[in-house]
């Protein structure tokens, strides 16, 4: 957890990564700020996150997005 | 059929009629008949094209179905037995494999068509110009709203293939969904899991339902036959020549024109959902009071709602994960900089999806030019967050202001204004060459002095169409504060009849139709 | 407010929005209809007709050949012939079927005279003229059949039975008559004569083009073929005649086909072009617009001589004797005779007629 948190807050981006859980639903994060994050998340833990796994639940808060990435590196 | 004739509210009369009539488990099919009949009615070629469309991505659908069942019972059967971890994983690339052939397969085939039909011409066109070849231009009818169920569909496949909805297995529910005829001739281009339990499902009679779906038919006619309709004279007027109408009258023409296409394409979505609401269906909206955005990102997410959406979920992120893009990106930081390789794939991808988008709005290069400028601002807003982050921290009180919030707004509207004007004149030199006399010349005096009446609206004309448009800013701004103005409305009987009554009234009186009014097709019944 | 009573005030609400909207549009219809009042007075002529209170033993119908041409008057006062012109505006065959078909319905005419000389349009021709003979009607299977064999391209039916939707963006150029006659219209012409006291001498003919086809088309032929078996099984004889206008042009292969379905079919076609000298037509005095209509001098000179003919060849009775009748004439005549006044007086004021044109188009 607190690696995703590093990276996310590393990314300049002006939102609460700690206690939002409604990052996308909300507005937040936009398409752009998925994308970089993505590409962070990607490269850090070595994995491909596929088009699929791109949805709202994934990203809304930091807690669904280490999630993802614990079950993207178990397959 | 258009949206405007006669025949339309026939059909729409008798449908609504019949559809509350007939037994409920009846109902979609009685949809499936009328789109039918629709579609019918701009000719059986266009669809022999649909059919085409929908039996592909029937077949596509279920073979995936089958196969992605076929992977998970042999595994689920399998649990802890003979196979190794490295096997299972060995078995399910192999199934995956094989559900991608069909994916892109059944991309291909939609797609294709949609590409022959539409793009041969821009095709020939260009190799033409570029080679000094002669090829002759192919007639080609484009079936009616084929980018629009193209989308659709196509959205519906990728859906399945990455296991976000379950493929139908009734073909006819397939064929419904695609050819929905409330959404053929503009959208919104809608999900099939949005629609799915909403489309197929039985619909009682509801007197609220029904009442909010006619009036916001009503409220679509309104904005389509009395203010679209009635400016549409006087933009064509403008964009047609371009030589002498420059400068003030170019400016006055892209704000007109802004006019015109929001009550044209609102209008239209208005109608569509209004119809769909009625009939007990409830389709996503394609605008959120777009003009009120204060950039072009936002407006973006305000103006075609679905058609952005599409882009974004199936070109943008793709495109942004896709592997050979990661990876470039990432030589590119320890090659070039850290900054420049991070930004290389969110550069790459938008750049990619506004110019297909632009593609998509029409198979020419002031559309693709459009599309790329709108990238070229995005990303340009994006560069300069920091600089504007830093901006707004240090002067709040000036930027939560609402002169700000006014500003920002106007300057997002002019923007939008102005790249529309590519739009306007469908030629991007000419396009430019307009734009630029809005800065050198200044014959506001000439514009003012009764030329206005020269383009085919009277001052009659422009005064209803100046009140139209203050009542949609109006009901805009009442939209912005207190939510649906129906529903404020319902609570109070009297005045709500009062209001439709004027604007029935209003509609019959101001719009343009029937003869001695061309007939004018929604705007976007061509993309 | 609870949800019930709610729900009933909306039913309620919604009631009376629907008729309050029925009645608008329908009123609304009633202002923004054009009312041919004064300029255009072609416009106004198909509805007076059911203002008439006696019958008619002679029935025209046919185009501005016929309601310029004769004069029901003149044929009155030198025979005693009740006669009424069911005319219209570039009045195409299957019109005046239609509009025959509603005669017999409410009198039986002894003989009707169709002027051939629409029989060269085979197709609908303009919407402007269609709905100047047609929009008069009251509503009925004549009127409805008429509208469907009537309509151009791009016309609806609905719009002819809502007139609203039609007349709707006349909004911007309503005028004083528009409200005034909403509910009410005044005579223009004296039984369907529309009366012209101008003269235009004619002074050169244009030369008649030649036309690819000469052939009269189906539809006429079959619509023809209707007007005489409805004429047959009412009992009048159908008189087929072309009237002595000089121009557009009577081209001699049309003349031909007609006098010879005439003969195939045991009707009568009197040409009267041919007569023209025997009439006494002096194209100098007796057109208002140089050769094309012949104005109140020739009509009368035309009714005189057809008069003739009707009383004679046909036997068309003379009612002067019957008081009713008289009467009824007697205020036609008058009327007709303050009219010409008017005109007159209207002449040599402004040197052109002011109020029965649309100006001075000299």
């Amino acid at each position: 957890m607190e690696e995703i948190l590093d990276i996310l807050n590393g990314l300049g981006l002006d939102a609460d990564f700690e206690h939002c859980t409604t990052l996308i639903d909300d507005g937040i994060l936009e398409s752009l700020d998925i994308v970089t994050i993505i590409a962070e998340l990607s490269d850090a833990f070595d994995i491909t996150i596929p088009a699929r796994d791109i949805v709202p639940e994934n990203f809304n808060s930091a807690e669904a997005m280490l999630n993802m990435v614990n079950r993207l590196l178990d397959e | 059929m258009l949206f405007t004739s006669y025949g339309f509210i026939a059909f729409l009369a008798v449908l609504f009629v019949l559809y509350y009539l007939i037994p409920k488990r009846f109902q979609w099919l009685l949809l499936l008949a009328a789109d039918i009949v629709f579609y019918a009615c701009a000719g059986w070629k266009g669809l022999c094209f649909m059919a085409a469309t929908v039996v592909v991505s029937w077949a596509a659908t279920n073979l995936m179905g089958a196969s992605l069942a076929k992977q998970k019972s042999f595994l689920k059967s399998d649990e802890g037995k003979t196979l190794e971890r490295a096997e299972r994983k060995a078995y399910k690339k192999q199934c995956e494999k094989h559900r991608k052939v069909i994916f892109v397969l059944a991309l291909v085939a939609d797609l294709g068509i949609l590409a022959a039909l539409k793009y041969t011409n821009f095709l020939i066109t260009n190799v033409n110009a570029l080679f000094s070849a002669d090829i002759a231009a192919v007639d080609w009818v484009l079936p009616l709203g084929i980018s629009f169920y193209t989308f659709q569909t196509v959205s519906y496949v990728i859906d399945v293939y990455w296991e976000k909805v379950e493929p139908e297995k009734n073909i006819l529910r397939v064929a419904l969904f695609t050819s929905f005829f409330p959404l053929l001739i503009q959208g919104p281009i809608s999900r099939f899991g949005d629609l799915k339990d909403t489309l197929f499902a039985e619909h009682k009679a509801d007197f609220k339902q029904i009442s909010f779906g006619l009036q916001r038919i009503l409220w679509g006619y309104f904005k389509k036959l009395v203010i679209a309709d009635r400016l549409l004279a006087a933009v064509t007027a403008l964009c047609g020549d371009p030589l002498t109408y420059t400068g003030a009258y170019v400016f006055i023409g892209a704000v007109l024109y802004a006019a015109e296409l929001y009550a044209d394409f609102t209008g239209g979505i208005d109608i569509t959902i209004g119809v769909a609401q009625v009939l007990g269906i409830k389709v996503k909206e394609n605008f959120i009071r777009p003009y009120f955005s204060r950039n072009i990102a936002e407006y973006w997410r305000r103006w075609h709602i679905s058609m952005g959406t599409w882009f974004k979920d199936y070109i943008f992120y793709p495109l942004s994960v896709a592997p050979w893009l990661l990876k470039l990106s990432k030589s590119a930081r320890k090659k070039i900089s850290d900054g420049f390789g991070r930004k290389l794939s969110v550069y790459v991808s938008t750049i990619v999806t506004w110019f297909l988008t632009g593609l998509w709005h029409g198979a020419a290069w002031n559309f693709v030019v459009w599309g790329l400028l709108n990238a070229f601002f995005i990303l340009l807003a994006e560069e300069f967050k920091p600089v504007s982050q830093r901006f707004r921290a240090k002067h709040e009180r000036l930027v939560s202001g609402f002169g700000y919030r006014v500003f920002e707004t106007l300057r997002t509207f002019l923007l939008m204004c102005s790249l529309r004007v590519l739009d306007c004149y469908r030629d991007v030199a000419v396009s430019f060459r307009a734009l630029g006399t809005v800065f050198t010349d200044f014959n506001w005096g000439e514009v003012f002095s009764g030329a206005l009446l020269q383009l085919g609206l009277t001052s009659a004309d422009y005064l209803i169409a100046a009140v139209g448009v203050v009542i949609m800013f109006a009901v805009s701004c009442i939209q912005e504060k207190h939510g649906s103005v129906r529903e404020v409305l319902w609570e109070k009987p009297v005045l709500c009849y009062a209001v439709f009554f004027v604007l029935a009234v209003a509609v019959l009186t101001f719009g343009a139709y029937g003869v001695g009014y061309d007939a004018t097709q929604f705007i976007y019944n061509q993309f | 407010m609870s949800k019930k009573s709610n729900k009933k005030l909306h039913i309620i609400c919604l009631a009376v929005f629907t008729v309050l909207l029925c009645a608008a549009v329908w009123l609304l219809g009633r202002i923004t209809e054009p009312k041919y009042m004064s300029g255009v007075l072609e416009g106004a002529m198909t509805q007076e007709y059911y203002n008439e209170e006696n019958s008619h033993d002679v029935i025209f119908v046919g185009d501005c050949e016929v309601y310029e041409n004769f004069s029901p008057v003149t044929m009155w006062e030198e025979h005693g012939i009740t006669s009424y012109i069911r005319g219209s505006a570039q009045q195409l065959i299957w019109q005046s079927y239609y509009l025959l078909e509603e005669v017999f319905e409410r009198e039986s005419p002894k003989v009707v005279v169709y002027n051939v000389q629409s029989m060269k349009y085979d197709a609908p021709q303009s919407e402007a003229y269609n709905r100047m003979t047609l929009d008069g009607m009251p509503l009925s299977k004549h009127k409805l059949d008429a509208i469907k064999a009537s309509m151009t391209e791009n016309e609806d039916m609905i719009s002819y039975l809502i007139p609203f939707l039609r007349y709707h963006s006349r909004w911007s150029e309503l005028t004083d008559e528009d409200f005034e006659y909403a509910f009410r219209r005044d005579s223009v012409t004296i039984a369907g004569y529309l009366m012209r006291a101008d003269v235009e001498p004619m002074t050169k003919l244009p030369t008649a083009p030649v036309l690819d086809d000469y052939t009269i088309g189906d539809t006429c032929w079959e619509y023809l073929d209707k007007m005489q078996k409805l004429c047959d099984a009412n009992g009048a004889t159908l008189i087929l005649i072309k009237s002595p206008s000089l121009w557009p042009h009577w081209y001699d292969q049309w003349d031909e086909q007609i006098s010879d379905y005439a003969a195939e079919h045991g009707l009568d076609y009197i040409n009267l072009l041919d007569v023209s000298d025997d009439i006494g037509i002096d194209m100098q005095t007796d057109t208002y617009d140089a050769g094309l209509h012949l104005n109140i001098y020739g009509a009368e000179k035309l009714s005189r001589y057809f008069a003739d003919i009707l009383a004679g060849r046909y036997g068309v009775p003379d009612r002067s004797e019957d008081e009713t009748i008289a009467a009824d004439w007697e205020n036609k005549c008058n009327a007709y005779y303050e009219l010409l006044a008017a005109q007159n007086a209207e002449l040599e004021e402004y040197g052109y007629l002011k109020s029965w044109t649309l100006g001075d188009e000299k």
